[in-house]
């Protein structure tokens, strides 16, 4: 509707974020007679580990290491640890509020009735005046299976709108992308397991210490049988930095790297010939199109020596077995599906596709960011991981739903899309949940001016995250610990999400918001729930028949099995843990296709300018716009603020020591921050992590270019500049200390 | 290994080449029944201009406890299992004597307490045949807590409980993952890789 209600100042001292120290009761309250201890998992990232929440008077309290979980055995992250204290925190949101600038903080608390009305009134109001497509809906991963698959159905039958879209698209939609093109699928090629089977380990673009921390020990597991690391990025991260072979890259060079890896691959003959004829196609076209991708050329092009792009070809072509892992950190682009299909090529020359050891794989980065992206939250799709523009597709789930065929818009706008169609004006209404635009997408000057032009916004939200504050209403929903379902891990392991307690307050599980509005809108009927439960049925037969697969899995089977990886197309199917084995793959033709993946440069370039790579990334103890992870102690004090790293040539260069403050400058906009000068990145590129928001928002300087095919925007590749403001105003470590100190 | 464990003994090992520097050791340790809200555990960069690499120090448990040697109230004490406890409420005068001569660097001086406290190996864990909390947790297993069969089985790299630091040995309960045979020089130099050097390539020549 306009600004933000308040000023930031305001915003904060009413609604946070605030640092919850310590469990409820404090350190000393009394630990005896636990009420009960629930068995589920952690909230945040796509490893989905199991843990165990220990609750005492309806609040939870502690956890304990859930052992018994196969995965991760007991093992968390700091945030997995610590994530407890986001319940009975201070800055929940306990009732509907609405935009009031003259009530202190800027909000004011209203009833349920009538923020369900208001948000009604508004939807039809602006869907008559400008039709259904003008209100749109922005959806996220951190959601159930159930939720997903609800949202879905909710913004299809009960809005109306083709523009409903996930923050999916901004983790792993172009290894969703290529996956489709090339295998048919898109899901994690192996469990887990299969990692420690690999006599070579090649990680492309992924942190694994700091966003999948418990897959290092997988790596380990390999490496103690006698595996090969190789690592690829632009910096030394923890868990590259014991790599055998580093691979220190220019950022936006990913697809040449690949494509002279499978030129190496090619010219010595380090190809599984057997396996390319069997099960694939296009090989001759993507061998081609790296003709003439010498070592020299890719060494020029990567910055990258070639003796040791020559050794991870090496190591990559003659390993029995081997997995390629690969995140954010190749996807990330606009040239993300290139980049992910240039790794298949290279596992596919091999024949490293379902055996035991072999894979090809995205780390998924979001909680459910795989079961999430399957049964409909993407503006392109349908249940089961169905073609919203597919007509046999469609008719199924109109069967389903028991709605005309008609009833289900067509394709919509994707997430970026949508909000430059709010900035434009097509788009005048905007309902929110599990979504932090404000932060999350990038050129966030853009962003805060697209929220502005809104008639009308409505946010799903526990805590008033950044967006939220441009919403005219809040209604506040539950946290993964407030309602049960299932998730779908990194693995395609389709899991058992447990309530540990009730929303507190007047808070409300997300569903029952949203089924109270799809029947203030007239539309009940198509949403008889009572329980998550129900909508889970209702998910197995609408995936029934699609790719994803569920229609065999049941809540019994996932916790009696510690999980069912899908496909599982009828109930006795063991589930499958490994795709492609025996060379089958899931396109037409039933084999696998290689890419012709000719390099081309990232949309922006370094020069006179802005002379400087930036790439952006996380640190291990936030999570992604840091909603929920800003506002717990313990881990804001790991890593209390951005800082930007920079190599020591650079910085001998500008003048910049350790501390001084720096600001960053691209075309988008500029920021001030500490610099801290480290040898584990490349000279010509700066680091800095995305979780914080407004002056300390990395994506003010990140442009809002987008992949072709995925629509993910270019978060890896910025060109900026950089200079010395002056000397920091106190150091960091000595802040750290006394957030330490208040720790206790 | 100069002394080996019992095969069927949990031992605790500590192999720094795989700390991720995630802290989630400090974390869980910081939720701990017996010292909530505080950690035992320290862990830092040895030189995070230079590298990534961290250190997570929980206590040794050194046969011969430096820490109690040095402590003229005598209020550090060790189990028969060979688990070196917090100093003794009663008898802590919190002089930081133990803080200082510790040669690991790991008992803390709770001034509010007046108190010494450290890593007790989670006693009240272990005793229920649960693992500490820092192991259970460890994402990367750099901290491990198993029996030797189970190391040698599973694990690669050689245990040490010898350590020299300058004159003085010492002999540790928890065991250190090391490449080659022998004691821990601490002054020593670690093992690199040859990339370490220089991890961008650039003194090479980028045509090769």
């Amino acid at each position: 509707m306009a600004r933000t209600p308040a000023d930031e100042a305001e915003l904060i001292a009413r609604y946070g974020p605030h640092l919850n120290q310590a469990p409820p009761g404090g350190w000393d309250a009394d630990l005896e007679g636990i009420d009960r201890s629930v068995p589920t998992h952690c909230c945040f990232c796509g490893q989905q580990c199991g843990i165990i929440l220990k609750v005492k008077d309806e609040q939870v309290v502690g956890f304990e290491p859930r052992y018994d979980f196969p995965f991760n055995e007991g093992k968390l992250c700091p945030k997995g640890v610590k994530r407890y204290l986001q319940g009975s925190h201070p800055d929940r949101l306990l009732t509907p509020l609405e935009r009031a600038p003259d009530a202190p903080g800027g909000f004011r608390r209203v009833g349920w009735d009538a923020a369900l009305d208001r948000v009604v009134a508004e939807i039809r109001r602006i869907q008559q005046a400008h039709g259904p497509d003008a209100f749109a809906m922005l959806s996220g991963v951190s959601l159930t299976n159930e939720k997903s698959y609800l949202i879905g159905k909710f913004a299809r039958l009960a809005l109306g709108t083709a523009n409903l879209d996930y923050n999916g698209r901004l983790c792993m939609v172009s290894a969703g992308t290529a996956n489709k093109k090339a295998l048919g699928i898109d899901r994690a090629s192996n469990p887990w397991s299969d990692i420690p089977l690999a006599d070579v380990v090649f990680i492309a673009g992924a942190n694994v210490a700091e966003c999948a921390p418990i897959t290092t020990s997988y790596v380990w597991q390999a490496r103690d049988r006698g595996a090969k690391l190789i690592v690829a990025d632009p910096r030394v991260t923890p868990l590259a930095r014991t790599a055998d072979v580093f691979l220190g890259l220019r950022p936006g060079t990913d697809s040449a790297l690949m494509g002279t890896i499978l030129h190496v691959l090619v010219a010595r003959g380090w190809l599984d010939r057997g396996f390319i004829a069997a099960h694939t196609e296009g090989f001759e076209a993507a061998a081609e199109a790296v003709r003439e991708y010498t070592p020299t050329w890719g060494a020029r092009v990567t910055g990258v020596p070639a003796k040791r792009i020559e050794q991870a070809a090496e190591l990559w072509g003659t390993s029995r077995t081997g997995m390629l892992l690969h995140a954010r950190g190749i996807e990330h682009h606009t040239k993300g599906v290139e980049n992910v299909l240039s790794c298949i090529n290279i596992g596919l020359a091999t024949g490293k596709f379902g055996k035991p050891g072999c894979g090809v794989t995205t780390i998924t980065g979001q909680g459910n960011g795989q079961g999430g992206r399957e049964h409909g939250h993407k503006c392109d799709q349908l249940p089961g991981n169905r073609d919203i523009t597919n007509p046999e597709h469609r008719a199924y789930i109109a069967s389903v739903w028991g709605c005309p065929v008609d009833a289900i818009p067509g394709k919509g706008k994707t997430a970026q899309e949508i909000v430059n169609a709010i900035h434009d004006g097509e788009i005048k209404g905007l309902l929110s949940i599990c979504f932090n635009p404000a932060v999350s997408l990038p050129d966030t000057a853009f962003t805060a001016a697209a929220l502005e032009k809104l008639e009308f916004y409505a946010v799903i939200d526990f805590f008033l995250s950044e967006s939220a504050r441009y919403a005219d209403v809040v209604l506040p929903g539950s946290l993964h610990e407030e309602d049960e379902g299932t998730s779908t891990s990194v693995e395609g392991r389709v899991i058992k999400i447990n309530a540990a307690v009730k929303p507190p307050g007047e808070a409300r599980r997300d569903w029952e918001i949203l089924l109270d509005v799809a029947r203030r809108l007239g539309k009940g009927r198509w949403f008889p729930y009572t329980t998550t439960r129900e909508m889970f049925e209702e998910l197995r037969i609408a995936s029934k028949g699609g790719t994803a697969d569920y229609s065999g899995i049941t809540w019994e089977r996932i916790v009696a099995e510690q999980g069912v990886f899908w496909p599982c197309p009828e109930e006795g199917h063991p589930g499958t843990r490994r795709l492609y084995e025996r060379g089958r793959f899931y396109t037409e033709s039933g084999r696998a296709k290689f890419h012709a993946v000719r390099h081309r440069p990232p949309a922006e370039e370094v020069d006179d300018d802005y002379p400087v790579w930036l790439t952006t990334g996380r640190v291990v103890s936030q999570y992604l716009s840091g909603t929920q992870t800003r506002r717990i102690g313990a881990l804001v004090a790991q890593y209390p603020e951005p800082l930007c790293e920079m190599h020591p040539r650079l910085a001998a260069r500008l003048g910049v020591r350790t501390g001084d403050v720096v600001r960053v400058a691209s075309r988008r906009g500029s920021m001030t921050l500490p610099a801290t000068v480290v040898e584990t990145i490349r000279p010509d590129t700066v680091f800095i992590p995305y979780h914080w928001p407004g002056a300390r928002a990395a994506n003010q300087l990140t442009q809002r270019a987008l992949d072709p095919l995925s629509k993910i925007p270019e978060y890896k590749v910025s060109a900026v500049r950089v200079e010395r403001v002056g000397p920091g105003t106190a150091p960091v470590d000595a802040r750290d200390v006394e957030l330490t100190g208040a720790a206790r | 290994m100069s002394r080996l464990a019992q095969p069927r003994e949990k031992i605790f090992v500590i192999d720094q080449s795989r700390c991720i520097g995630c802290k989630s050791c400090v974390e869980a340790c910081s939720e701990c029944g017996t010292h909530r809200g505080r950690s035992m555990i320290h862990l830092d960069f040895v030189d995070r201009g230079a590298s990534t690499q961290t250190v997570p120090m929980v206590c040794m448990h050194c046969d011969d406890p430096t820490c109690a040697e040095v402590c003229p109230a005598d209020a550090i004490k060790q189990n028969d299992d060979g688990i070196v406890q917090s100093a003794l409420k009663p008898r802590c005068i919190a002089c930081g004597n133990c803080v200082v001569a510790c040669p690991f660097g790991v008992p803390k001086l709770l001034l509010e307490l007046e108190q010494m406290m450290k890593c007790d190996m989670c006693f009240d864990r272990t005793s229920r045949d649960l693992a500490p909390m820092c192991a259970s947790v460890c994402p990367s297993q750099a901290l491990w807590f198993g029996t030797a069969e189970e190391f040698a089985a599973g694990r690669a790299g050689l245990l040490t409980d010898d350590f020299v630091f300058g004159r003085q040995t010492i002999r540790t309960k928890v065991y250190t993952v090391t490449r080659d045979p022998g004691p821990i020089d601490a002054l020593g130099g670690a093992a690199t890789r040859p990339w370490q050097d220089d991890p961008f390539g650039l003194e090479e020549d980028a045509g090769g």
